[in-house]
């Protein structure tokens, strides 16, 4: 009983949590890989674009929700989204020519790609504050959880309850369909190899007849639609706060490149090692401890290895140790 | 000097004493003070990225670790805090050292595919090793007087000292930084810093026991008496009669120009040893890797060593400033750090001045600095114009209002790509030899 107790409380504080968080971070790191692949440079705007991207749908949310459209239990949001993912096209297709068009007809040097990228960063900022202000917004509703608490320890029996939110479900299986998309399409679509072949050899690819513009538009779509979805998803289980989006770029830059930059697969393994790992490393175990050592061992403290506020020195260190260890990532990305 | 230099710094003077005669000179020698230090930390930026090309991300976690020397070295111990915890945390740290040479030890002596499992063993048995002694030593003096203390305060020498010792705190950081990351793609060592920063400013945040973390370190000691002292002072007074004012603008004034020639000496020193490297022999090859590494290299210059040493350098100079910034606000407070603020500032200084170009960077951070802060009002008063017809407290009227303050981020975003696609080498362009 012990052991089934220590179990759900590990299921219920880390497992899915860390499970949620690690989809969203994916997502984010899988848009990220995408230009890099393709564009060849770390877009630091990345965090700003998925805080616009998020506030169009919290902005279309509460249009949705004054209009009284709901979708029962799921979130309005998800309504919302196609139109935030919409929006958010437009405005990085509108960047790309404006900006980084003129670079790539250069053929500048990535690092000015990325200084760029830092001016589109203040300007995505701005528009997002000057939109919806700097506040935390909630906007999650419907039915808050599939699995209750107090349900689960009735069904059980046991002392520990689980939970399982709405928005951590959604997050997870969002995130799957989104993902099996965008492979797909990768794969088995002539625009996706196409793609593929751009990201492999420029040159070779310009002589197959590969547009290269409409290469890049095709990348900046689905990083926008990506970074969309993260966003919304991460506003959904947590809240919608812009600062906290910049901050997600550390850990997303991280699964990024610990699955190996511009690689896809790599990207959503990333994410997951970089959840995981967060929280695993930022959680109290004397809970979990009680249940599992006899009487005498039991901790004194909370038994936890770095505190809460630590959490972004986490994806710093494994970064740190990807480095050292396997430059390239996990699943052997470009050669940084 | 150039013409060009001349006049654009005569602008710059310009546009400064016209804050003077408009919004009074207290305004004005504010705006100077910040503009000083913000040039400095371009100057420092500058070097990373003008003379080598590197993308410091993470600007704002060395100013903060310059911001924090000032804390230990010029605050008055605390009584009692090293008594309380003194010994546990010379055993951490001794932890510390002995687990990193142990790691080091590893690397040296385990071959193959066991090394990196048996470093990363070694670092985590020291790390739990350090945190057996580091948290009784930290519950021990937080506990000494938690509302006015509860760290260990500092050394109690001279502020002045501490600007030195900030620019070694951010030398050591950057060292450490640099051997990890450079050497491999320049969008690394910019994600790498990125993340120091967070990191940084998360331990100041959180070990109270060094910095009061959130509770923020006041009442700082200021290099020069203060305006209530100088209010009091004779000449102060007879200079007030003199200039007709009153004496506490007399000594507001005092104490900003006295705070103003400190930096400005500061400034001069740097920027003064700034140009002597850069028109040495060192300063050449620093520009050849820049410009071409591959035949750097093969020309025998140790590209990553050079690279470590900017790198290093650079940041000991932003640490400098960030320790001139937190004497001047007399306070420490590690939530006012922001990104924005400090890192990608600063790169718009860099950009907008003059990539390569000491002149350019100054300039720059002056420029800059003035821009950001001149940009609130004026989008209060742009926003204000423009509500003008509307009825007061409707959403519009209201939501304008509000987005007044963030019209300074949209600003700089705006100048950043503008200067970057249309004068892609800054207001004061990099001197290069004839062509």
């Amino acid at each position: 009983m012990d052991v089934l107790n220590a179990l759900v409380l590990f299921l219920n504080f880390v497992m899915i949590p860390a499970t949620a968080y690690g989809a969203q971070l994916a997502l984010g790191a899988l848009g990220v890989t995408l230009i890099y692949a393709v564009l060849r440079f770390s877009n630091f705007a990345h965090g700003d674009m998925m805080a616009f991207g998020t506030m169009l749908v919290v902005l279309v949310t509460w249009g949705l929700q004054s209009l009284g459209v709901s979708l029962g239990p799921l979130p309005t949001a998800l309504l919302a989204l196609p139109i935030g993912i919409l929006g958010t096209i437009v405005l990085a297709l509108v960047t790309d020519a404006s900006v980084y068009r003129f670079y790539r007809s250069k053929r500048s040097e990535p690092v000015i790609f990325v200084i760029a990228s830092v001016g589109v960063m203040f300007v995505y900022n701005a528009l997002t504050r000057f939109v919806i202000g700097t506040d935390d917004q909630r906007f999650e509703d419907g039915a808050r959880f599939v699995v209750k608490v107090g349900d689960f320890r009735k069904w059980s029996g046991l002392d520990e309850g689980l939970a399982i939110r709405t928005s951590q479900l959604i997050t997870v299986v969002v995130m799957i369909l989104t993902v099996a998309f965008v492979f797909w399409f990768l794969q088995k679509t002539r625009t996706g190899k196409a793609m593929r072949a751009y990201s492999d050899n420029e040159d070779l690819a310009l002589l197959s007849g590969i547009s290269p513009e409409r290469v890049v538009r095709i990348t900046w779509i689905l990083a926008a639609a990506l970074a969309v979805i993260a966003g919304t998803l991460y506003g959904l289980d947590k809240s919608f706060r812009p600062f906290t989006y910049f901050q997600l770029l550390l850990p997303i830059f991280a699964a990024a490149i610990v699955g190996g930059i511009g690689h896809p697969l790599g990207a959503v393994a990333g994410g997951f090692v970089v959840a995981y790992s967060e929280v695993m490393v930022t959680y109290a175990y004397k809970g979990v401890l009680t249940y599992l050592l006899p009487e005498a061992w039991r901790p004194e403290g909370l038994v936890q290895m770095l505190g809460t506020d630590y959490k972004f020195a986490v994806s710093f260190i494994i970064l740190v140790v990807v480095l050292l260890i396997r430059p390239t990532g996990i699943f052997r990305g470009r050669t940084i | 000097m150039t013409g060009r230099v001349a006049s654009l710094y005569a602008v710059m003077t310009a546009l400064i004493v016209g804050v003077g005669l408009l919004q009074g000179w207290v305004v004005a020698l504010s705006i100077l003070q910040l503009c000083l230090i913000s040039a400095i930390m371009a100057l420092g930026a500058n070097m990373q990225w003008g003379y080598a090309g590197l993308f410091n991300a993470g600007i704002m976690g060395f100013a903060a670790l310059g911001g924090v020397a000032v804390v230990l070295v010029s605050m008055p111990p605390v009584p009692g805090a090293l008594g309380a915890g003194g010994w546990n945390l010379g055993l951490s740290a001794l932890a510390i050292v002995l687990t990193l040479a142990a790691a080091l030890f590893a690397r040296e002596r385990v071959a193959g595919y066991w090394r990196a499992p048996v470093m990363l063993a070694v670092i985590a048995i020291g790390y739990f090793v350090m945190r057996t002694f580091l948290d009784p030593a930290s519950a021990a003096i937080e506990a000494i007087d938690p509302a006015a203390a509860g760290y260990l305060g500092g050394l109690g020498l001279p502020v002045v000292i501490s600007w030195a010792v900030g620019g070694l705190f951010a030398a050591g950081a950057a060292y450490i930084v640099g051997k990890v990351s450079l050497g491999l793609r320049s969008d690394y060592l910019a994600i790498a810093t990125l993340g120091i920063a967070e990191i940084i400013l998360a331990v100041l945040k959180n070990e109270n026991w060094l910095t009061r973390g959130v509770k923020n370190v006041t009442g700082l000691p200021r290099p020069i008496p203060d305006e209530r002292t100088l209010q009091a002072a004779p000449w102060v007074q007879d200079l007030a009669v003199r200039f007709g004012s009153d004496v506490q603008t007399a000594a507001a004034i005092v104490a900003r120009l006295a705070y103003s020639a400190l930096f400005a000496i500061v400034l001069v020193a740097i920027f003064w040893l700034a140009e002597r490297a850069l028109r040495s022999p060192w300063g050449r090859m620093m520009r050849a890797i820049r410009d071409n590494r591959d035949a750097a290299e093969a020309m025998g210059k140790n590209v990553t060593r050079r690279h470590l040493q900017i790198f290093v350098l650079g940041s000991a100079v932003v640490g400098i400033a960030g320790a001139m910034l937190v004497t001047l606000d007399g306070q420490f407070t590690p939530s006012s750090y922001n990104p924005l603020r400090y890192t990608f500032l600063i790169w718009v200084m860099v950009i907008v001045g003059g990539s390569g170009n000491n002149w350019g960077s100054v300039l720059g951070g002056f420029l800059i600095w003035y821009v950001w802060v001149m940009a609130e009002p004026f989008g209060s008063w742009a926003m204000a114009t423009a509500t003008t017809g509307m009825t007061p407290g409707s959403f519009w009227q209201q939501k304008l209002l509000a987005a007044a303050p963030h019209i300074r981020l949209l600003l700089m975003g705006l100048i950043l790509l503008t200067v970057l696609r249309f004068a892609p080498q800054g207001l004061i362009p990099e001197r290069t030899a004839r062509r």
